[in-house]
């Protein structure tokens, strides 16, 4: 398991995972900057997620969206805020309608990912945060079947 | 959370139990995904009403799936607030991002060697 350390900070409502992948940092970003490689990470195989723009330039909005076992689509933006490749960039990511209008009723989180050297291969840190409780529960009512039927299926890969 | 630690054990034995059956991942999993009547579930596994209805009621006495009536039909759902009960909202964001990490670390790996190669 590639992940090295995560930090809950309640106050901050922020989480953040440090994980080491065995590959160089380039290959790394490469997965962030293509948007077909994106997509096979940002999903869950029982939600695969199809980004329909995807730039990572600062000032673009990605734009994907996600589909249920059933096939009903959940669609989601990120606003690129700043690209300092293949060290780091950062976004804010919110839900959206079909159409990818934001939806403005919805919590807008904030994602700052960097990557560095570190031993051969790239450490990669996650931070994820959010501005209020009620925001994050949202957030997580929305993604709760995917992290669910996650948790489920580690189950078991555990016990297979 | 004001429960004393041997509830949130006794809690945690209800769940895990429940869990460590492969037909009540699956009840979960579905009703996790929207509420289904017990007989709509019965339909879906080759074992009978009763032997299903009784893995729901497993389910609903972990405190992870909530029944309530229409009609002649119980309808079961997953109660995403009763899980949550047990770890962080953190916990859950956790989740969710180490399944992230586990597929870019599946995605660079290098193929495995075929036959051919060697």
């Amino acid at each position: 398991m590639p992940v090295t350390d995560v930090q809950h900070d309640p106050d901050n409502l922020t989480l953040t995972i440090v994980a080491d992948f065995a590959a160089p940092v380039e290959r790394i970003w490469e997965i962030y900057a293509d948007a077909r490689q994106l997509e096979k990470v940002w999903g869950p195989p029982t939600y695969p997620a199809t980004f329909v723009d995807h730039d990572l330039r600062p000032g673009t909005r990605s734009t994907y969206f996600m589909t249920s076992p059933e096939g009903e689509k959940f669609a989601g933006f990120w606003d690129i805020t700043e690209v300092d490749g293949p060290s780091s960039f950062s976004f804010d990511d919110g839900f959206a309608d079909l159409d990818f209008n934001p939806n403005p009723e919805m919590p807008v989180g904030k994602n700052v990912f960097t990557f560095t050297e570190h031993d051969g291969g790239t450490r990669a840190t996650y931070v994820a945060s959010h501005t209020s409780a009620e925001d994050l529960q949202r957030v997580l009512d929305m993604g709760q079947v995917e992290g669910m039927t996650e948790a489920l299926n580690q189950i078991d890969d555990l016990v297979a | 959370m004001t429960d004393t630690a041997d509830q949130h054990e006794d809690r945690a034995d209800a769940m895990f139990h429940a869990l460590a059956d492969r037909t009540r991942r699956d009840i979960l999993r579905r009703v996790l995904a929207g509420e289904h009547s017990v007989s709509a579930l019965a339909a879906s596994y080759d074992m009978t009403f009763a032997a299903v209805q009784k893995h729901v009621a497993v389910l609903e006495r972990a405190g992870l799936v909530t029944k309530r009536r229409s009609g002649r039909e119980a309808l079961a759902s997953g109660d995403v607030e009763a899980v949550r009960s047990v770890g962080s909202m953190l916990t859950e964001l956790e989740t969710v991002w180490r399944g992230r990490i586990a597929r870019i670390d599946d995605l660079i790996a290098p193929p495995p060697p075929t036959e051919r190669n060697q």
